[in-house]
């Protein structure tokens, strides 16, 4: 039976692929997603929305979503620059430095965590300088934002990278020919064409950014109201046995999450369409 | 403008792409750099635009050392081989491009920039995809504008590298007479690479012929066609057959057999190659009152202006051969038929190698 859903198509096992895709969508994601839903239903909406707008809560939430977009944003400057370096440069231990990249998903989070904070600490290499010029490094949202930083550079450069491969260096001679100078042809020419690649990087870094726990919680200094993350507030009340609180703020981050998510995403293919295939 | 490039010097690595090459394109003339891939011509046209930096030696634009200009301040118009366009961008704003980054004081206001594009894209007849994108368009259009972009910005010289490489044949031809026309009309001082030597005849005022890094012979299409310096330029000029015989006395001597070489004197006999163009030859259906070489039709391709041939000697050797229409008809040349091969009293070419 053909009916107009399926497209008739030479590739074969169109119908069992998407079976598969759905079933292990399924399996992977809609389930564990929907207990979530399931366990907070014992509530009811006026204490969800207490829970969800407790000051605590906002402060958290505040700090989970603003240092991941700190975060996000320092990733898509430096991110690009270093996607940059790797693709138009050659030196000596550029595979270290390319193999480099990936070291912060590879890291077990918690390695990360407690590195950056010995680091970090006004005892540390870093945060002792830091100190001397005013700031403090670990235990600050300044500190919570280092860590997210640290783990969202794969992400972005990851993503950027093959872009930049595919940039035909002829592109920006023909712009410096027509007189646009360097900064020009980064502005009006190579930024546009990475634009979108480089919204998925960061967007992806972001994501990543607001459900990070491991590396954050040495450095964050954990204090409700004011360096206390939205993950360690959810493994507080899961502590307290309260898991139906404990999962009325996660669905508070994924309902914030996916709205942003969405967002970014119409915006990567509002740049995309135009740049067509060649 | 002019451009001069004196004694200029390349390697990459230890691989000479450009071997001391000097050559002047005069103001407002059309010159074409013909040579086989390789040969070094890109790499020439990128160091007369600023793209790449020669070793040694001297770029003058107007007698003056350009050294010290970077790309943007050259005033050179250049046309990848592959448009390089930029597909983020409409039609428009891809040709006005040059005119938008432009410094502030020189930059002409939105309504001159829309006038110049609307001219340009008149001047290379597509004003209806104002609005499209590069990817939208076939490749003679997408040259097309990448010649209108370049023109944008009135470039004191324009460079093109293998502009039409890449279009297909019928393509290929309009573009190249649409480029004349336009040259005739503007007299821009304009350097043109191709590998075609047809592309180079057909539309250059001046041909630079160069292999292996180095120049061959300079001369007008005319001049290299009927004079080349050496064997190379002859023979990527267009299709030749050699011989290898020994001459006395007016006469070729391949093989076991003599033949007449019109207009031809040696003092003394030469071993010698002989090079003679397809069109160069008298072909007969019976031995003839001269001498000639014995052959038979091996292939025949009668579609065309002029009707191709191949034929394979008695001592297996295969000359290829084009004869006029109304020849083939005389002759009524079929295939495996044996003919009689005479050289015509036309212009030829012969390069002695050793004396004896
Ligand atoms: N960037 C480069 N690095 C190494 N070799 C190059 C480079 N550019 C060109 N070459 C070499 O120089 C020679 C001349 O190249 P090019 O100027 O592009 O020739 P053409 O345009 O006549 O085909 C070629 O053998 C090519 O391999
Ligand atoms: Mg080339």
């Amino acid at each position: 039976m053909q009916t107009d859903f399926v497209k008739k198509s030479i590739l074969p096992g169109f119908t069992l692929s998407l079976g598969f895709t759905i079933f292990y969508l399924s399996l992977i994601v809609l389930i564990p997603l929907s207990m979530l839903f399931i366990k907070t239903s014992t509530l009811t909406f006026v204490q969800f929305w207490e829970v969800i707008t407790a000051p605590r809560t906002l402060a958290a939430y505040g700090l989970s979503f603003g240092t991941a977009f700190a975060a996000a944003c320092v990733n898509a400057v430096f991110g690009s620059i270093i996607a940059w370096v790797l693709v138009r440069y050659t030196f000596p231990g550029k595979r270290i430095v390319d193999a480099l990249v990936d070291f912060p998903l590879a890291l077990p989070t918690a390695v990360a965590g407690i590195t950056l904070t010995e680091l970090y600490a006004p005892t540390g290499w870093v945060g002792h300088f830091l100190q001397s010029v005013g700031i403090k490094g670990a235990f600050t949202p300044f500190g919570i934002t280092v860590a997210l930083t640290f783990i969202g550079l794969p992400f972005v450069v990851r993503t950027v990278q093959p872009v930049l491969e595919d940039l035909d260096p002829q592109i920006e001679e023909a712009a410096a020919s027509l007189g646009a100078d360097r900064w020009q042809t980064v502005r009006l020419i190579i930024l546009p064409v990475i634009f979108p690649a480089l919204l998925t990087g960061v967007t992806l870094a972001f994501a990543r950014a607001i459900g990070e726990y491991g590396s954050v919680i040495f450095i964050a200094g954990n204090m409700p109201m004011k360096t206390e993350i939205a993950p360690l507030l959810i493994m507080t009340k899961l502590e307290q046995y309260d898991y139906a609180g404990a999962t009325a703020i996660a669905i508070g981050m994924l309902l914030i999450s996916f709205a942003l998510l969405a967002t970014a995403n119409y915006f990567q293919w509002l740049t995309s369409k135009n740049l067509g295939k060649t | 403008m002019s451009i001069e490039v004196r004694n200029i010097h390349k390697k990459f690595g230890a691989f000479k792409a450009l071997d001391n090459v000097s050559l002047k394109v005069e103001h407002g003339e059309l010159l074409a750099l013909l040579g086989p891939s390789g040969s070094g011509k890109t790499s020439l046209l990128r160091i007369v635009a600023g793209l790449d930096f020669h070793d040694s030696g001297q770029v003058l634009f107007s007698g003056q050392d350009a050294r010290e200009q970077k790309v943007k301040d050259r005033g050179v118009g250049f046309v990848f081989q592959h448009y390089a366009l930029f597909r983020h961008m409409t039609v428009f704003d891809n040709i006005a491009f040059g005119l938008r980054v432009q410094p502030p004081h020189l930059r002409p206001s939105e309504q001159a920039v829309r006038a110049k594009v609307m001219e340009l894209l008149k001047l290379i007849q597509l004003e209806w995809v104002v609005d499209r994108f590069p990817w939208q368009l076939s490749g003679g259009q997408r040259q097309r504008i990448a010649l209108a972009r370049a023109l944008a910005v009135k470039p004191r010289v324009l460079l093109l590298d293998e502009p039409f490489g890449s279009l297909d044949a019928q393509v290929r031809k309009e573009l190249r007479m649409w480029l004349r026309r336009f040259h005739d009309e503007a007299h821009i001082t304009t350097l043109f690479v191709t590998h075609d030597q047809e592309e180079a005849l057909e539309v250059a005022d001046r041909i630079v012929v160069m292999n292996q890094g180095r120049i061959e012979q300079v001369g007008t299409p005319e001049d290299v066609y009927h004079n080349p310096a050496n064997a190379f330029v002859l023979n990527f000029l267009g299709n030749v057959n050699f011989f290898h015989c020994r001459l006395a006395e007016g006469k070729a001597i391949i093989g076991e057999t003599e033949l007449e070489v019109p207009g031809l004197s040696v003092d003394q006999p030469k071993i010698a190659k002989l090079y003679v163009r397809p069109n160069q030859f008298k072909l007969s259906r019976g031995p003839g009152k001269g001498s000639s070489l014995k052959a038979i039709v091996e292939y025949l391709n009668p579609a065309g202006t002029l009707v191709k041939a191949t034929l394979k000697t008695e001592t297996g050797e295969r000359i290829h051969v084009e004869i006029t229409q109304e020849e083939y008809r005389q002759l009524k040349l079929v295939k495996l038929m044996p003919v009689f091969v005479s050289l015509k009293d036309v212009s030829y070419s012969e390069y002695v190698q050793t004396a004896g």
